[in-house]
């Protein structure tokens, strides 16, 4: 138990510590090269360097490198591989835009090393009630799992911290569920996760001094979704990323369609004191922001709250739910 | 920002909790006499699984709706 003390500690501190220090170098180095984007939600032509993803990978990568060493199994192992190409997807994505599939289709690929790793169980554990074993289903659910996950961030990644604190909440909310269920070196990476968001949220947060980007986001993303594939912890994880998931579900029977954000009207619009509010054009998504903007325009950092205090509520659910894991009817 | 959001997040909390027994206890142990190919057990599995999630993406869908028009109409 000591050393998995000594790990943990050591693995946050340098996931934690590497993303604080070297977020401001990205920043400078991106600015000098122009790579910026216009932050819509600001009066002034503010423009706002973009990928972080950048700085995210480094502090992940040696983290999970770190705890790799401390425990060298193939969970950690895919892991790691899973977290460097859920990177490699966003990046393309940041570089040049692609076509609405483009994403969903390379997550699926990305999920390969927890197959050939063999870093799964295919008993689906739920509170209550059991496990069930769907040894082909669950192969379906691994390579989904990634996509759906690296999206669900990326759905949510709409406002000044949104991404990171969201992420910095659902990994502390899943990290405690594992170490409730003994699963101490998946826990571990979940910290590392955890504490790479605290540290990119200094920056991200409102007022943004660097966006995530889609590299950033899908790294997240990609991350969380195949720590909750190897550490059998799939429904909790699920249930920890709840408001992420309204946000996806809403957009999509509205749309109907998978489509690159980008092409979509924006649902909000902007009062004279830059508040956000509703558009009244019916053809537009109803999104998780929309729905929380309905009944008043807010401002930008009134709703990233909004978006937290729904996120504490599904960490909370979520821990409730690990120790229901124990529990059978 | 109204209940009725948490409320929404608690709806589905719930109805993955319910949606999981469901599946366990009854979806599951469906088996049929040996004289029947294994693969209609597992695609009767599949089809009530299906089933089990469109009833649930059709009932968030209402919640939504109802959520969406109370805000504006409020």
């Amino acid at each position: 138990m000591e050393e998995k003390i000594i790990a943990a500690i050591i693995v946050s501190a340098i996931a934690f510590f590497s993303i604080y220090a070297f977020t401001p170098i990205l920043i400078k180095f991106l600015e000098k090269r122009n790579l910026t984007v216009k932050d819509v939600n600001k009066k002034d032509n503010v423009m706002i360097p973009r990928p972080g993803g950048i700085s995210i990978v480094i502090g992940l990568i040696a983290s999970e490198i770190v705890l790799y060493a401390f425990f060298p199994i193939s969970e950690i192992l895919a892991i790691l591989i899973v977290s460097i190409l859920g990177f490699s997807v966003g990046i393309v994505d940041d570089r040049k835009v692609m076509g609405g599939w483009f994403k969903p289709v390379a997550l699926a690929f990305c999920a390969a090393p927890i197959l050939l790793l063999g870093a799964y169980d295919s008993n689906l554990d739920f509170p209550l009630f059991g496990s069930v074993s769907i040894p082909s289903l669950y192969l379906a659910l691994v390579v989904f799992m990634i996509p759906i996950t690296g999206n669900t961030i990326n759905s949510i990644d709409v406002l000044n911290g949104v991404a990171s604190g969201f992420t910095t909440i659902a990994s502390f909310a899943l990290a405690i569920s594992l170490f409730i269920l003994q699963n101490y070196e998946i826990a571990i990476a979940c910290l590392a996760l955890a504490f790479t968001s605290l540290a990119f949220y200094k920056y991200h947060k409102f007022p943004s001094r660097i966006f995530p980007g889609d590299s950033g986001a899908l790294v997240l993303g990609a991350t969380y979704g195949v720590i909750a594939i190897v550490g059998h912890v799939e429904v909790i994880a699920a249930i920890a990323i709840l408001p992420a998931i309204v946000n996806s579900f809403l957009f999509l029977s509205s749309v109907k369609k998978i489509v690159e954000h980008r092409e979509i009207k924006n649902p909000t619009t902007h009062t004279d004191d830059f508040k956000l509010k509703s558009t009244d054009d019916k053809t537009t998504p109803i999104t998780l922001v929309r729905l929380i903007i309905a009944k008043k325009p807010l401002s930008e950092k009134q709703i990233c709250n909004e978006i937290f205090k729904l996120t504490t509520l599904s960490g909370v659910l979520a821990i409730i739910t690990a120790f229901m894991m124990g529990v059978e009817l | 920002m109204a209940a009725q959001i948490y409320g929404f997040i608690f709806a589905m909390w719930i109805l993955m909790l319910i949606g999981g027994g469901l599946m366990i206890y009854f979806v599951a142990p469906i088996s049929f006499p040996s004289n029947i190919d294994p693969i209609i057990t597992s695609g009767t599995k599949v089809f009530l699984a299906l089933l089990l999630i469109f009833i649930w993406v059709y009932t968030l869908t209402k919640i939504k709706n109802w959520i969406f028009r109370s805000q504006i109409k409020s």
